[in-house]
């Protein structure tokens, strides 16, 4: 059992975990993943690593509440605790100094970016970071990127706060004025697809950070396939870091929705029957 | 004793002309419905009937025919006697997990090949009876716990809970030796736990053989990935004394035909650990789902494609299984073929998949198939299947399960220095001591050969804790008596080459 140590609502649907998995913490580097699992009935559910203390022996999570299993650990608190806690999953980012990074996050993937404008920072790069969100209260880790980075970009697509534009719009401007070496995009498919359309022209290299579906998280099913280049890679061992010029969105994210229907089942049933343990039985 | 010998002229006659028993089971319309084990397994008098059928041969053939060389005759004979005690405690002299190889093991390509009665009559049903020992066993509560040696002040780690590593963390507890196991997924078992689906090994079992060896000391370390959570060297730099890796060979492969990434298209490994580890065939009252639809094409022809295609049975498809050559080469247990037929499972032979349709959303849709028919026999001895131009047909399909076999993962032997690997990514280790290129490790079972058999990655955690034994001793791997046997055998086999 792993122990939940703390938790921050962000808003109604985004939360923060900081875990208690020791042996996780000591070996987690920048870029990588873990899955966890609630309970004896619970899915396996991949999680970006958004921070880790190897001192502490803790690894944070900032999860996005979508179905039944996000709904359900939003649920859990300081001192509850989830059956499995398993990591650190993944290659990790390649940190050296490239000299001018962009870090564009969008939604709940400013969490997953942050380490790695941390380490892209502490190894000498320029970091500038965009930090967008839809609007306003969504709006993520704007301190902790600042904390990291040589200059940090807000925008909203509502305008609630900071620039009113997609966060294609900055990212477009910076690769015009040149002189960016590398951009990493973490957010939605759809956000990192757009990021990746608006970067090629330039030629600058953009990697991504993909959340395909996941079961096993270590090569033995082959659930996270994702084209890259044209070729099949598997997210959870030759990624989850691809560049994102050469991977196939569209097929991406028609395979995130290949659980829909159920999801969907699964969350009218938990929202019935929440806080109603027979409710099922 | 002498009395049997006395009466042995007699009782052959007799034996010969007693039928096999065959094994209770659910019958094939019931059990389409449900995951419960097919066979149910002897009864005492059936088991005794059965027993009675051994001709006690002076030099029995089927020991030969056992990866692991089990004593058949005697542990037969304490069945026969009616005492299943002695019987199961022969049969842990040579095996750890009889309750699962008396239901996996295919017994017609080892042991009862090779019986005597089988040249005339049919072989006597040695798996079965396996099996029965180790039921009446689990039945009867406590088997004996095995003498431990004195500690030993050693520590050995094994990678991988599957049946290579929990047999030799079993044996090297037994030994006196420290035993960490660690394990990738949340379950202990390997194949055994997320692959072999419930209806055929029932998953309490392999908690049972599991439990069996923590009583012994091991301790079982699960949600730890080796080559991630902790790499090889750091195993040995805190306080491992040796490593033994038995990390199977769980690397999917696919067909490489287009449409493989529609929706709906599965590896096997991801169909079964969905439905066997995960429980998917329980949601929503298990949180993990699985997708069958009403017609599957399962793409192969082993028993990991009969596990997949009888799984998605149960699920309520109407189900397709597609191989490329035919009955005669089909790979999987015969038993379990034929279960499959029961079922009512439909077997396309000599067809072989083209491509994979789907339709604007992403899902597949149909599935291209080619009729093959088989040329000239190939290296290995197989006719290889040449497809017929012109015969390609589409069968509709809303899922397709792609089992054609698995490959070494690599997420383990990439994290590590002077590991050496052959062309395959598989281990390379000394076939008669598991000796890797690298100080201290030692690998067996699937991630050394390839995907093979439960029985075979047991007999390789067997040969893995001797040598780690005698390696932590300062003995050589072998014993000078082993190596004039083995190169004895080698010469034999020399003459017989030439
Ligand atoms: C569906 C299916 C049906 C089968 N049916 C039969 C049958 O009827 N009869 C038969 O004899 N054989 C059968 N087999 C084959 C048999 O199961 C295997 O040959 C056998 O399990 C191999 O044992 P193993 O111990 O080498 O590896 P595995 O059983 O594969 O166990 C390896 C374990 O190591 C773990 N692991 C992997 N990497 C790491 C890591 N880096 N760190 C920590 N842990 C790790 C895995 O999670 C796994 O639990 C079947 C196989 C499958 C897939
Ligand atoms: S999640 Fe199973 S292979 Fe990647």
């Amino acid at each position: 059992m792993y122990k939940i140590l703390e938790k921050v609502d962000y808003s109604d649907d985004v939360y923060m975990q900081v875990i208690e998995a020791p042996a996780v913490a000591k070996a987690a580097q920048a870029g990588q993943f873990i899955v966890l699992r609630i309970n004896e009935e619970g899915e396996r559910i991949p999680l970006t690593i958004a921070d880790f203390d190897r001192d502490k022996g803790t690894v944070t999570i900032v999860v996005q509440a979508v179905g039944k299993s996000t709904r359900h650990l939003q649920t859990l608190g300081a001192g509850d605790e989830i059956a499995n806690f398993i990591g650190p999953l993944g290659i990790p980012s390649e940190i050296e100094n490239f000299g001018t990074v962009v870090c564009a996050g969008g939604g709940v993937g400013v969490a997953p970016i942050y380490p790695i404008a941390r380490e892209l920072k502490k190894a000498g790069n320029k970091v500038i970071s965009i930090v967008a969100a839809r609007t306003r209260n969504l709006l993520l880790w704007e301190d902790k990127m600042n904390d990291v980075s040589d200059e940090v970009i807000v925008t909203t697509d509502d305008g609630s706060y900071g620039r009113k534009c997609l966060v294609t719009e900055p990212l477009k401007e910076l690769c015009e004025t040149g002189g960016v070496d590398l951009i990493y995009a973490i957010g939605p498919g759809i956000m990192m697809k757009f990021c990746c359309k608006t970067t090629e022209p330039y030629n600058v290299k953009t990697l991504v950070s993909l959340n395909s579906i996941m079961v096993d998280g270590t090569g033995m099913c082959g659930a996270c396939r994702v084209s890259v280049g044209g070729e099949t890679r598997f997210v959870c061992v030759d990624g989850p870091e691809f560049d994102g010029h050469q991977v196939n969105f569209d097929e991406l994210m028609a395979r995130q929705r290949q659980y829909l229907e159920q999801e969907k089942i699964a969350n009218d049933l938990y929202m019935e029957c929440r806080g109603d343990a027979t409710c099922l039985t | 004793m002498s009395d049997v010998d006395k009466n042995k002229g007699e009782k052959k006659v007799k034996k010969t002309s007693i039928p096999r028993t065959p094994i209770p089971e659910q019958s094939p319309k019931e059990r389409a419905k449900n995951f419960e084990e097919v066979a149910l397994g002897y009864t005492r008098d059936q088991a005794l009937i059965e027993a009675s059928r051994c001709l006690q041969c002076k030099k029995p053939k089927c020991v030969a025919g056992c990866p692991v060389g089990i004593d058949i005759p005697a542990f037969i004979q304490a069945l026969a006697d009616d005492d299943p005690a002695a019987a199961i405690a022969k049969l842990k002299e040579t095996t750890s997990f009889p309750a699962v190889c008396g239901r996996v093991c295919p017994q017609e390509d080892q042991c009862e090949k090779l019986c005597i009665l089988g040249r005339k009559h049919e072989p006597v049903a040695i798996g079965r009876l396996e099996r029965y020992a180790a039921d009446r066993e689990a039945q009867n509560g406590e088997g004996a716990r095995p003498e431990k040696a004195p500690k030993k002040g050693k520590h050995v780690g094994v990678v991988g809970s599957g049946p290579a590593g929990v047999t030799a963390a079993g044996e090297l507890a037994k030994m006196g030796y420290g035993v960490t196991i660690y394990e990738a997924l949340h379950k202990p078992g390997g194949v055994l736990v997320y692959g072999i689906p419930e209806f055929r090994l029932p998953k309490t079992i392999v908690q049972r053989e599991c439990e069996y060896v923590e009583s012994l000391g091991v301790e079982i370390k699960l949600d730890y990935v080796i080559g991630r959570t902790m790499t090889i060297d750091q195993m040995l730099e805190n306080g491992h004394d040796a490593v033994f890796l038995a990390n199977g060979a769980g690397l999917p492969s696919f067909l490489n035909i287009p449409g493989e990434n529609f929706n709906g298209v599965y590896s096997a490994n991801e169909f079964l650990t969905r439905a066997n580890l995960m429980k998917a065939y329980r949601f929503p009252d298990y949180d993990t789902p699985i997708k069958v639809g009403k017609r599957v094409a399962v793409i192969g022809g082993g028993n990991v494609a009969m596990d997949a295609a009888r799984t998605a049975l149960r699920l309520g498809a109407e189900v397709h299984l597609i191989y490329r050559r035919s009955m005669e080469e089909l790979p999987a247990r015969k038993e379990e073929v034929h279960h499959a037929q029961e079922e009512g499972i439909e077997f396309h032979l000599l067809t072989n998949p083209v491509r994979i349709k789907g339709d604007q959303d992403g899902w597949v849709e149909e599935i291209e198939v080619i009729k093959m028919e088989l040329g000239e026999p190939d290296a290995g001895g197989r006719r290889r299947p040449i497809p017929i131009e012109g015969s390609e047909t589409m069968i509709p399909i809303d899922t397709v399960i792609v089992a054609v076999g698995t490959r070494a993962n690599p997420l383990l032997t990439k994290s590590t220095k002077g590991l050496e690997l052959n062309k395959w990514g598989n281990i390379v280790a000394d076939e008669h001591t598991l000796q890797t290129s690298k100080e201290g490790v030692f690998a067996g079972g699937d991630i050394v050969t390839g995907a093979a058999t439960v029985i075979l990655a047991m007999g390789a955690g067997k040969i893995a804790a001797r040598s780690i034994g005698r390696y932590l001793q300062g003995q050589p791997l072998l014993t000078p008596e082993e190596e004039e046997e083995l190169k004895a055998a080698a010469e034999k086999a020399g003459v017989a080459a030439r």
